[in-house]
């Protein structure tokens, strides 16, 4: 397990490490008599291959961080899936996340492991991170304590930690330090894939940089799959393979970021990165009319046709699907292509 | 309420530890000095409270006692001065009333409280230290329990919620809560005194077994004293329960719960040392602030058992219109129950880390 | 905030149940106006009698109608609950309010003081209190003595609640268009706190009213007037349990018990019901 994992495909296994098909998650609440569903996640699907770099875009309220929830399993009621799986394929180990969830908790951390957003409080207050590193990973090392001990400590030290950090509380630490101790908590027992929910929001731009570079570092030393979820786009050009965008509840686009950044398809995708700040560039911005729909209540048809500055009369009646679009992704939109990014 | 003497007594006193201690230790003792000029405060404010209270009374200590002495024949004058005088020095009525509160202290810091009336004349504090390891005994014993069992059913019933057998019992325990102290205390008098009689309902042991660390008395002791710590702990079980499953459920969601739940930590890993560890620090403060009424509840239980703790005595003290003994009482649980308060606090940064010290 | 009420009553059961109870009591409350006896006299009816249709609750070894008695305890104990509660409450939202919204030193000093208040033992002081008037300790000073008590934990609370508005984007504004410091006090923030009012106020009324019935079993309020905790003390001064007149005992208790249970399903119900994350919930968050 110590080994950089294979670029290419053994023989029968995909390349696709995650695989999700028309996924449906639903808060559904009952109280008082009234009964309200929020469809945050409302039939995605899509993969993410070996050793890339997936990132996941959108607003506060696209319904991603309930993806993310949703693909790491990690939902509670009131919320819960009513449609579509979450498989994986861990180098060969199959799971089936809502249909072998004992399979799936075994494989937790050693397969799948997560790196959170909010690095203030992802750390139990009373107890050293050192302890933090025995429950998470130990019991997947198959070492005894003192070789989990030193393999835990070179791991940081890797990482530009330093070993006492073992011995001190979450909150003696800085925040910038208690993100990296976060990653190597995350990568220590090298996981094939890894989800960063929103890793460097709330973190100032130099620390930002930090974190990004050292993710980046892991993820090629490793060849774990990672899905970056951020709403900040300049992060996801800087890191990401491909990338997803996410509008109340479903995917607008998707496709190598490079290209998305050249030439997005879909009018939300143009937007969005036509809203970044760019060097030279003098002219005012122009904000979307209208807010983010109610996922309770989501509008018809294509849920962006209020606020689409193309839309057409079709939008408001059928539900746009993802076909192939010109720059080798997908794409959710009747007009797809025809807008133009100054 | 604050009479300029009391003010710069304390403030004194806490001035005084503080310097003393000083910046050269390390901070835990600037902390223990901190909760040890809170402790001096209440102790003051309390003790103040209660010199008020008695000397704003209506009623003369003094003349009412000489009135039970005279009441019994006729006794000369000269005699009914020289009992008069040297009652007012025994109750500390003499001169100003700022004197007569520094006497108090005096008498309160050298643990004097004068000799009981009703049981002349043994001094007050005798009799208080004959009855306080019963009642502390059984109010230790019990708040722990009721603590323990409270906070453990309770962070069982927010944890694991879907439960059925944690909902029967949480709505058995909570059915409890408002039920006053007298009518819990009063049926299990019932049914363990009357209709399954097994266990003793009056007393605090044996009669005719000497106090003595044999097992004989002890399990005497724990026998008599079980329908007491059995009510006591009923009654206050409910309200842990009620506020660590509120708290529980919301550690729950507390980013820190997620993340380890997400990593694939055992249920029981995860309840025990990060959702309890962490829900228990504030049911420790609220430990200490439910100190204060734990003495009410005690009084009615040692009422109800006939147990000879100091809630006993302090009724019979009333009854009996022993001046010394209850203005001894009260003086009494006012500096014990600060002092338990503040053993809890110094003990509270053994279990918290992010107590900043000093 | 009736449509609150209906929801309440429509969907919560516990609340449901709260206020049937609170119904009966009131209803009791209510009788007592009209009762035929006066509620002091003794040896008005036949003494020792069981529930029956004549007396529905029995009669008691005092000569009095149970029922009636019931009434009149019930009456007078809630009363003396509620002055209790009522002037705790002023005291506690006062001092909460004010503390919390002007902060700094004051707040610390109040605070303190607060706490202090609070360490000390309730039942030792009233207990001294109740020795050193005697006689002269009339339901009014045990009232007035007990709310000056009973405030210090709920005006902390209230106090958090106005720490939290303090900052908030709609005080400034009312700040900076020239309230004073007491009209933002009392027209801004005092919808907010008044959810944790009435869920303190239910629990300062069953702690008071906790506070008669023990204070009242011992013999140390003024027991002529007939009170819930003086009911059982004439009971145990009658040995009535041992004499067999039970129903002496039974009827005071289980009025207690239905009283206290009452008030705890409201306090319980609506505590749930304001509870921010059941409302965000039910707004669909």
């Amino acid at each position: 397990m110590s080994q950089v994992l294979d670029f290419k495909p053994a023989a029968g296994t995909s390349a696709d490490v995650l695989t999700i098909k028309d996924l449906k998650a639903y808060y559904i609440n009952d109280m008082f008599g009234v009964r309200r569903e929020v469809r945050a996640v409302d039939g995605i699907s899509l993969t993410v291959r070996r050793n890339e770099v997936y990132g996941i875009a959108g607003e506060s309220s696209s319904g991603k961080t309930s993806l993310i929830k949703t693909l790491a399993g990690a939902i509670r009621p009131p919320m819960q899936v009513v449609g579509g799986s979450v498989k994986f394929d861990f180098g060969g180990k199959h799971i089936d996340v809502y249909a072998e969830p004992r399979k799936m908790q075994a494989a937790r951390w050693q397969n799948l492991s997560y790196i959170m957003q909010g690095s203030m409080s992802v750390l139990n207050p009373v107890r050293r991170i050192k302890h933090a590193f025995n429950d998470f990973a130990f019991r997947h090392m198959g070492l005894d304590r003192r070789a989990f001990r030193q393999r835990v400590e070179s791991h940081l030290q890797k990482l530009g930690l330093d070993p006492n950090v073992l011995e001190a509380f979450p909150h003696q630490l800085s925040g910038g330090m208690r993100q990296r101790v976060t990653i190597a908590l995350a990568t220590v027992c090298e996981p094939e894939f890894i989800i960063a929910d929103e890793p460097t929001t709330a973190l100032d731009v130099l620390v930002q940089q930090d974190v990004l570079g050292l993710i980046k570092e892991v993820q090629g030393r490793l060849g774990s799959s990672i899905v970056f979820v951020t709403h900040d786009m300049s992060v996801h050009a800087a890191i990401t393979d491909r990338l997803a965008i996410m509008y109340a509840g479903r995917l607008a686009e998707e496709g190598p970021t490079q290209a998305m950044f050249d030439n997005p398809q879909h009018p939300y995708t143009a937007h969005l990165i036509a809203s970044l700040p760019r060097i030279g560039d003098v002219s005012t911005r122009k904000s979307l009319a209208g807010r983010p729909p109610s996922l309770a209540n989501p509008p018809s048809g294509c849920r962006f046709h209020p606020r689409c500055p193309i839309a057409i009369d079709r939008c408001s009646k059928e539900v746009p699907e993802m076909l192939p679009s010109a720059i080798g992704g997908r794409v959710a939109c009747f007009r797809a292509g025809e807008i133009a990014v100054k | 309420m604050f009479l300029p003497g009391s003010d710069r007594f304390g403030g004194r006193t806490r001035l005084f530890c503080s310097v003393q201690i000083g910046m050269y230790m390390n901070g835990f003792l600037i902390y223990v000095a901190k909760r040890f000029g809170q402790f001096v405060f209440v102790v003051v404010t309390g003790v103040t409270l209660a010199f008020l209270i008695a000397h704003f009374s209506p009623v003369d200590p003094v003349e009412q006692t000489l009135s039970l002495v005279t009441n019994f024949g006729a006794t000369d004058p000269r005699s009914v001065e020289i009992l008069r005088a040297s009652l007012r020095e025994l109750y500390g009525t003499e001169g100003s009333m700022i004197s007569q509160y520094f006497v108090f202290w005096g008498r309160v810091i050298r643990g004097d409280f004068g000799p009981s009336l009703s049981a002349f004349p043994t001094p007050v504090m005798t009799i208080i230290s004959r009855a306080l390891p019963w009642t502390i005994g059984l109010l230790t014993l019990a708040t722990i329990i009721s603590w323990v069992i409270g906070n453990l059913l309770g962070a069982i019933a927010g944890y694991f919620r879907t439960s059925r057998s944690i909902k029967i019992v949480g709505l058995l325990v909570m059915a409890l809560q408002p039920i006053p102290t007298y009518i819990t205390g009063l049926t299990l008098l019932i049914i363990f005194g009357f209709l399954w009689p097994i266990l003793p309902i009056s007393g605090g042991a044996q009669l005719n077994l000497e106090p003595a660390a044999s097992w004989g008395y002890i399990s005497s002791v724990i026998q008599y004293g079980t329908l007491p710590a059995l009510t006591l702990v009923l009654v206050g079980m409910g309200g842990w329960f009620v506020s660590m499953r509120s708290l529980v459920s919301n550690i729950v969601t507390d980013d820190f719960v997620v993340y380890s739940e997400l990593a694939g930590v055992p249920s029981r890993t995860v309840f025990s040392k990060y959702v309890a560890r962490n829900a228990m620090l504030p049911q420790v403060t609220g430990l200490a602030l439910s100190l204060g009424n734990v003495f009410g509840g005690a009084v009615i239980v040692e009422f109800i058992f006939n147990y000879p703790g100091i809630g006993k005595l302090m009724v019979a003290g009333i009854y009996a219109g022993d001046y010394s003994l209850v203005l001894g009482v009260t003086t009494f649980s006012v500096i014990a129950v600060a002092t338990a308060v503040f053993l809890i606090d110094i003990l509270y940064p053994l279990i918290d880390p992010r107590v900043k010290l000093g | 905030m009736f449509k609150v009420l209906r929801d309440l009553l429509r969907y919560n059961r516990e609340f449901l149940f709260g206020t049937l109870l609170i119904l009966i009591i009131v209803a009791i409350v209510i009788a007592s106006f009209f009762a035929p006896y006066d509620e002091m006299a003794t040896y008005a009816v036949i003494p020792d009698m069981p529930p029956g249709p004549e007396f529905w609750l029995g009669t008691n070894s005092r000569g009095q109608d149970m029922f009636w008695q019931l009434a009149a305890s019930m009456r007078n104990t809630l009363m003396f609950g509620i002055v209790v509660a009522v002037i705790s409450r002023i005291i506690a939202i006062v001092v909460g309010l004010v503390s919390g919204y002007v902060g700094g030193k004051t707040d610390q000093i109040i605070m303190a003081f607060n706490d202090t208040l609070g360490a000390l033992p309730n039942i030792p002081i009233l207990l001294l209190l109740v020795f050193v008037l005697r006689d002269q300790m009339t339901w009014g000073v045990l009232a007035f003595t007990a709310a000056m008590l009973g405030w210090t934990h709920d005006s902390r609370l209230i106090r958090s609640v106005a720490l939290s508005l303090r900052t908030r984007e709609f005080t400034r504004h009312a700040a900076f268009s020239g309230m004073r410091t007491g009209q933002v006090l009392l027209r801004e923030h005092l919808p907010y706190v008044m959810p944790i009012v009435f869920f303190t106020t239910m629990n300062n009324l069953i702690w008071a009213i906790g506070l008669e019935v023990t204070l009242s079993i011992l013999g140390f309020s003024d027991i002529n007037r007939p009170t819930i905790g003086g009911m059982i003390y004439w009971a145990n001064a009658h040995s009535a349990m041992v004499a067999g007149i039970w129903w002496w005992i039974a009827v005071p208790m289980i009025a207690v018990v239905i009283l206290f249970l009452g008030l705890f399903l409201l306090a319980m119900s609506v505590n749930e019901y304001i509870d921010p994350r059941s409302r965000l919930a039910r707004m669909g968050a």
